[in-house]
């Protein structure tokens, strides 16, 4: 226990004990910093070099980065005070969308409140899912019984139901993701594990026939075979492989991508942006960027390996690796490995208010990770 | 309880360390399958994609030739070409055709049957992603508004084409003929690499003989296109090679001038040079604007032509036959003296008919009285006819037909132009195998005098009297003197076949036709006033047979189509023969009067000089 503590005082931490006060933990904010500023020069050449967008994109970053460094300034106390109003409330906006959201294309995602921005009620979720699990299973023994993940259950699949009714398949994947590893980490049997993946497989039939709407069935046929509708549904992924795979080891250079830059590729500078990445820099760039993103989660794990507390360590977990769903799932679906759903690339994407919830899950990381040093002030 | 917590603690600790352990692996595994992926995808497939990419990108695009300009012999423009702008739609590239075109109705002229005519284009056999033309010959008020919605219009384009253009209208209409888009048939017999992105073929006349040179080949260019098919910059060219230029042996003074002296009644004009077979002047009236037809004729104008009873599209000069009456009568005559069945001098009393041995059938001089005393040289000078019925009778049809075949009657001159017809030069052979009945002794009197089956064009009768000129020389006509491009070169006269007569009646048949003109009793003498140089010529006139009797022509108009056509051929200057001249007047009734003149203005624009004398060269 104290060898733990005394490890977890990286040279960096010494250094600049004034960010410690200021509850910021270093190397996670280089790396964060180095991903986003390599975020928006991607953005730049996947919105058709266009600085509104980086304008827009930079503007979100700085209230982000704010957001970030608030939530770091909480203590877990006052957090664990927070989580069940804060799914309490993001639940009933989540039932409030069903009745008065607004949204395009057959789905329902935002609210359009008076006097506030429009914004996705799931957005909120993000967070308060993983505060509420890690606030519930603070208090319980561990690891967990049948009755507290019976209500651990019903803490992630209410939201998840919700939002994957309106529909949005990939924030719901993503909700449920946070919850799930959540459960796992905090030491979920095996066997237990392994029965609900087999369950689940079984029931696959029965979610293709009742559960999946038309839309969603396509996505997951096109992956299975892009050119059935070449200039339809498999237009994007089709167009996603050639840019990629064009690109070769070493890219065609920034800003100089065929695919991207004459606008063969869609959902360019949103979902499909590593596919402009892939082009313009290559396997090499492909390479440092997953290595960027594989170090933030080391740090995310060390944090959650240090933390004191379980609240700190199903927070830190469950963050860190969720932000590891959104890329896997991300450059999964862009290179053709799995079905098109709604999922960006983290802090690269154009994004908005989900740029805000990603920087302040890592302010929780950042809180959790200087929770030592405030209990010394 | 306490206790127990601290236990827990580090159970806890142990199991989530664990826990993240192999969260941790998980998490490497995922990214090797990741890595794995995009290695696959750049590497392993790097070089598939990367065409795929450029295939994306490039679109190769013909360039087309510009079409060989045409002049006129003195170097004048009379084909050119000029710059259209045409809309089109790109169907591949959009979503809704139908709303396009109602979109772009907003700012251009669309009619319900270009609208038509755009959808059986976009319907036949055509490269993907081509553009489909739906307007031509867009305003520049049209191209303005259309360049200003451009961005919202995807798949629509504007682009300038060259097309032809004839700024002297309907003057060389038969001649050059026109170029008009190609169709469907044609499409399908063409090489379709060397037509692609050219809009128009040769239809008819020198446009369509002469397409091969006039074509030229096209280019290629690539260019690098968006996903919406605009085009952003080009890569690479390759210029396409102009077509060949034409110089023809038409002269404009004297193709203007035949055309103005036929004052737009319906006729024809040929005119040859009698030393090479070159064409001066080939005139059909009435003509037509051949610009209607270059960007596609609109029906209603396509109507008025199809329907107007002088048939304007009708090339007349080298495809109505007409019965050449005394214009034949110089080769006939020549026929009597070849076969010494004439002494040029020995006379012959008209009592105004002939009639057959054993036959009370009179066949009547046009003259009633008769011509009483003639020899070769009056009954040429005064187109005695009965002179003629006792010549063909003596002669018979079948010399008569062998010896005419010498001049090109009956059969196609070759002229440089498409669909001549060949006349019909009689014989016993042609009447069995196309009226299936024997040749009867009055059919060849009938054919003494240029009547009865024997037809021939204005052409064929102008190429017959230059090789009269020329003493047998028949030399094929021609359209085109020079090529000038990557096949420069002089078109050279072509010498069919020459007509072995004995000089004398060479100089007897001259004598003859000089006296049509030149002596006091000749048909054709008041050519002869105020001319600074002497001519050879004879008139015919043809009786108008078998016209079709519509019941709806008023009757007005139906005795006017009846009257005899005038005609009148002619060579000069009598003693150095350098220009045939053959005219048609139909229903003009006075060859001599009606025809002469014509013929007469069209040798003078081409044998005199600004003041009014001979020019030097044909002295």
């Amino acid at each position: 226990m104290r060898d733990f503590s005394r490890q977890s005082k990286t040279s960096f931490e010494s250094a600049s004990s004034w960010l410690g006060r200021l509850h910021i933990d270093l190397p996670l904010l280089l790396l964060l910093l180095t991903l986003t500023s390599l975020g928006v020069a991607v953005l730049y050449s996947a919105s058709d070099q266009s600085m509104a967008t980086v304008k827009r994109q930079l503007t979100f970053f700085a209230i982000a980065y704010g957001a970030m460094f608030i939530v770091a300034q909480f203590k877990q106390e006052t957090l664990m005070r927070l989580a069940l109003p804060a799914w309490i409330f993001g639940v009933f906006l989540l039932i409030l969308v069903e009745f008065i959201g607004v949204g395009a294309k057959g789905a329902q995602r935002w609210l359009d409140l008076p006097g506030l921005p429009q914004f996705q009620p799931s957005e909120i979720m993000k967070l308060a899912l993983p505060i509420a699990l890690g606030t519930w299973l603070q208090n319980r023994q561990l690891p967990p019984s049948f009755k507290d993940l019976a209500v651990a259950a019903a803490i992630i699949f209410v939201p998840v139901l919700l939002i994957a009714t309106q529909p949005d398949l990939g924030t719901s994947i993503l909700i449920a993701a946070s919850g799930l590893i959540v459960i796992l980490v905090a030491g979920i049997s095996w066997k237990l594990v392994f029965f609900c993946i087999g369950s689940l497989i079984a029931a696959g039939p029965v979610f293709w026939i009742f559960l999946l709407k038309d839309y969603q069935k396509t996505r997951i046929l096109t992956l299975l075979d892009p050119e059935a509708d070449r200039y339809g549904a498999g237009w994007n992924i089709i167009q996603s492989k050639i840019a990629i795979g064009s690109g070769g080891i070493d890219g065609k250079g920034y800003l100089s991508g065929t695919q991207s830059q004459l606008d063969f590729l869609p959902e360019s500078h949103t979902d499909f942006i590593i596919a402009v990445f892939a082009e313009e820099w290559g396997l090499t760039g492909v390479l440092a960027l997953l290595t960027l993103y594989l170090l933030i989660i080391a740090r995310g794990l060390w944090i959650g390996l240090n933390a004191q507390e379980t609240f700190g360590r199903m927070v830190a977990a469950a963050v860190t690796l969720t932000f590891f769903v959104y890329v896997f799932v991300n450059m999964g679906m862009v290179s053709g490995l799995l079905p098109v759903v709604g999922v960006p690339l983290p802090l690269v994407s154009q994004g908005g208010t989900s740029i805000v919830t990603l920087m302040a899950g890592f302010g929780l990381l950042m809180s959790i990770s200087t929770e030592k040093k405030r209990l010394w002030y | 309880m306490a206790q127990n917590q601290i236990k827990n603690v580090e159970l806890e600790l142990k199991i989530y360390r664990r826990r993240v352990l192999v969260a941790g692996l998980f998490v490497l595994l995922l990214t090797g399958i990741l890595v794995a992926r995009y290695a696959f995808l750049q590497v392993e497939m790097h070089d598939q994609f990367r065409t795929q990419a450029n295939e994306n990108r490039i679109l190769t695009e013909p360039i087309a030739p510009s079409r060989g300009l045409i002049r006129a012999r003195d170097g004048e423009l009379i084909a050119r070409s000029r710059p259209s702008y045409t809309l089109s739609i790109v169907p591949e590239r959009v979503n809704d055709i139908d709303a396009t075109i109602d979109t772009l109705s907003q700012w251009v002229t669309i009619s319900e049957g270009q609208r038509r005519r755009f959808f059986r284009r976009v319907g036949e056999r055509r490269r993907p992603f081509s553009p489909v033309i739906i307007r031509f010959e867009l305003s520049e008020a049209e191209i303005a508004r259309v360049a200003v919605q451009r961005h919202h219009l995807e798949g629509v384009e504007v682009a300038a084409h060259s097309v032809r253009d004839y700024p002297f209208r309907g003057l060389f209409a038969h001649s050059l003929g026109y170029v008009g888009r190609i169709n469907e048939r044609e499409l399908a017999q063409l090489n379709a690499e060397r037509y692609a992105g050219t809009l128009g073929i040769g239809k008819t006349g020198i446009e369509k003989t002469w397409e091969d040179e006039l074509m030229g080949y096209p280019g290629q260019q690539e260019v690098e296109v968006n996903a919406r098919g605009r085009a952003l910059r080009t890569l690479e060219a390759r210029p396409p090679t102009v077509g060949n230029e034409l110089i023809l042996t038409l002269d404009l003074a004297v193709q203007q001038t035949a055309f103005e002296a036929l004052e737009g009644r319906r006729g024809s004009v040929v005119a040859i040079d009698v030393n090479s077979g070159e064409v001066l002047a080939l005139v059909s009236t009435p003509a037509f604007d051949p610009n209607l037809f270059v960007t596609g004729i609109s029906h209603e104008n396509y109507r008025l032509l199809v329907e107007d009873l002088d048939s304007p599209m009708f090339n007349r000069a080298i495809q109505a036959r007409y019965p050449p009456g005394s214009t034949v009568k110089p080769q006939i005559g020549l026929a009597g003296l070849h076969y010494n069945l004439v002494n040029p001098n020995q006379e012959i009393d008209d009592h105004g008919y002939f009639t057959l041995p054993n036959d009370d059938h009179r066949y009547r001089d046009w003259k009633p009285e008769g011509h009483g005393k003639v020899n070769f040289f009056d009954a040429m000078a005064q187109s005695c006819d009965t002179y003629y019925y006792l010549l063909a009778y003596e002669m018979g049809i079948d010399r008569y037909s062998s010896f005419l075949a010498g001049f090109g009657f009956g059969e196609l001159t070759g002229i440089d132009l498409p669909q001549e017809r060949r006349g019909i030069l009689p014989s016993r052979q042609w009447k069995r195998d196309y009226r299936g009945r024997a040749w009867y002794p009055g059919d060849t009197i009938n054919v003494g005098i240029g009547q009865g089956f024997f037809l021939a064009t204005p052409l064929q009768l102008a190429h017959a009297t230059a090789t009269v000129a020329s003493r047998g020389k028949r030399y094929r006509p021609h359209l085109v003197k020079t090529v000038l491009g990557d096949n420069s070169r002089a078109i050279e006269p072509e010498l069919i076949n020459e007509v072995e007569v004995a000089d004398n009646d060479w100089d007897d048949l001259h004598t003859a036709m000089h006296d049509v003109v030149h002596s006091l009793r000749g048909t054709a003498r008041g050519l002869s006033r105020n001319s600074s140089y002497e001519l050879a010529g004879k008139s015919g006139t043809a009786q108008v047979v078998g016209i079709a009797q519509d019941a709806e022509y008023d009757s007005e108009e139906l005795s006017e189509r009846l009257r005899d056509h005038a005609l009148f051929v002619a060579f000069a200057p009598y003693e150095n023969p350098q220009i045939a001249v053959a005219v048609i007047v139909e229903n003009g009734e006075g060859g001599s009067t009606v025809a002469g003149p014509v013929a007469k203005q069209v040798m003078d624009s081409w044998l005199l000089d600004d003041s009014g004398q001979l020019k030097q060269e044909f002295q």
